[in-house]
């Protein structure tokens, strides 16, 4: 019989690896699913796989047997991609030349002419402006997108996750669909 | 009639708030919301086509392949505290790790037992395998040296005599790997010994006793720059290609391939 996630914490926590390894295999790819929604980069959502387990397992003391454990890791997750992509940024900013006051939004530079149907259905074009406007969200608006539009997450759930009240996280999610869409409908109109 | 706004229709489109009905039975009376509701419809189901990179059904089992090294379940009833070995080396026994191995690294490279035609595969894996283990233990004593200054008590001075000392030792191992990394191609573990020299640098020619700012400064260092996390991710990296290495070179071990560092 397939043990489920509660017992499995108990064992684990009683010394079982046995029952993290469980815990592991059951959790890894939704867990990859997300940190690559959130860092976009493979490797480095290999990286907050690994680490999230880690901490994980630090932490599994703590862990509270009400809670689900998926929605935990993919807190720790969220957590440990946020973390990664400050760091990224911290380097990026170090290498990069420093942006000019009054330089225009990101998300203005991107193209103004729409293709054409054929061509974004040939040339994944809407993916990697899907992909440019993502990547341009702030973090809060980034994390709170992801884990209610891809993770199907309840905004009550998105706040805990990111420590803030639900409000606050409601709040990014308009601001993340807002961005998209101002981005993303005049392609999406064209290719309609 | 008033129009719905924009929250409404984000809220409705993710099955939030309680207004769910009214905001059906607006779309259903006026056409203007309709036509914008089905535009934020249209711009939602796009990002939905953001492919994600498949994992196969065995990725939870290679996850854990990588993690299980790392993990320490000899504590009856419980978890340790930390998941790797502390290992507070003085600084004679880590200079005369660094030297063992590579005497020894040389030697087997020389004098490994070979079959004709394999001589040199051999001698490369088994300079790979020892060279392995010292990176993973330079990084795991490293690893605890951030650790200590992490863990820090905020607001407190505190003092780093010994790991300024471990720390000293580390920095011209650090060195020695990072050439070594950098010479074999593995731009992963180069960069990360290249990330970790700088601190371990500030640490070995820091006072003794640190102020709580510079415990700060410091923390907000190793943290921000994600050094610890790297360290921590490709140590554990590291182990794994390092049992890998092991498994290969059994006498039922698969193949002979080279790898990096």
């Amino acid at each position: 019989m397939e043990l489920s996630d509660s017992v499995a914490v108990a064992q684990a926590r009683a010394g079982d690896s046995g029952a993290f390894r469980v815990l592991v295999e059951r959790h890894s790819r939704n867990l990859f699913r997300l940190a690559y929604r959130m860092t976009g980069h493979q490797q480095d959502a290999e990286d907050v796989v690994q680490e999230t387990f880690l901490r994980a397992y630090r932490q599994l003391s703590k862990f509270d047997d009400r809670a689900s454990f998926g929605t935990w890791l993919f807190r720790i997750a969220a957590n440990c991609s946020l973390d990664l992509i400050r760091a990224r940024k911290r380097r990026n900013a170090q290498t990069e030349a420093p942006a000019v006051e009054g330089a225009p939004d990101p998300m203005q530079s991107l193209p103004d002419q729409a293709p054409t149907p054929d061509r974004l259905a040939m040339s994944g074009e809407v993916e990697r402006k899907v992909a440019a406007v993502l990547g341009d969200l702030s973090e809060m608006e980034r994390t709170a997108f992801v884990l209610r539009h891809y993770e199907g997450m309840c905004i009550d759930d998105i706040g805990r996750t990111l420590g803030v009240q639900p409000n606050a996280a409601k709040h990014s999610i308009f601001r993340a669909v807002q961005k998209l869409r101002r981005a993303l409908e005049p392609l999406v109109s064209s290719a309609s | 009639m008033n129009h719905l706004t924009e929250e409404q229709f984000v809220l409705y489109y993710y099955g939030e708030g309680d207004g769910s009905p009214a905001v059906r039975a607006h779309l259903d009376a006026c056409e203007a919301c309709r036509a914008e509701y089905a535009g934020l419809q249209r711009v939602l189901n796009v990002v939905d086509s953001a492919p994600v990179p498949e994992r196969g059904a065995d990725y939870g089992a290679q996850v854990w392949n990588r993690l299980q090294p790392t993990l320490r379940w000899d504590r009856p009833g419980g978890l340790s505290w930390w998941p790797v070995r502390l290992w507070p080396a003085p600084r004679w026994a880590a200079a005369a790790l660094v030297a063992t191995l590579l005497v020894a690294a040389f030697l087997a490279g020389r004098y490994y037992p070979k079959a004709p035609g394999a001589q040199t595969a051999n001698a490369g894996q088994v300079r790979e395998r020892i060279l392995l283990v010292a990176v993973g233990d330079h990084l795991e004593r490293s690893q605890t040296v951030l650790l200590e200054l992490v863990n820090a008590q905020p607001g407190q001075s505190l003092d780093v005599a010994s790991e300024r000392e471990r720390a000293g030792d580390l920095v011209a191992e650090n060195r020695l790997y990072r050439q070594t990394a950098a010479r074999t191609g593995d731009t992963r573990v180069a960069s990360v010994l290249d990330d970790l020299e700088p601190v371990l640098l500030e640490i070995a020619h820091g006072p003794d006793r640190l102020t709580p700012e510079a415990v700060e400064n410091l923390r907000q260092r190793i943290e921000g720059d994600g050094i610890l996390f790297k360290v921590r991710v490709v140590g554990s990296t590291v182990r794994h290609r390092q049992e890998s290495q092991e498994n290969a070179a059994s006498p039922s071990g698969p193949g002979t391939g080279q790898s990096k560092l």
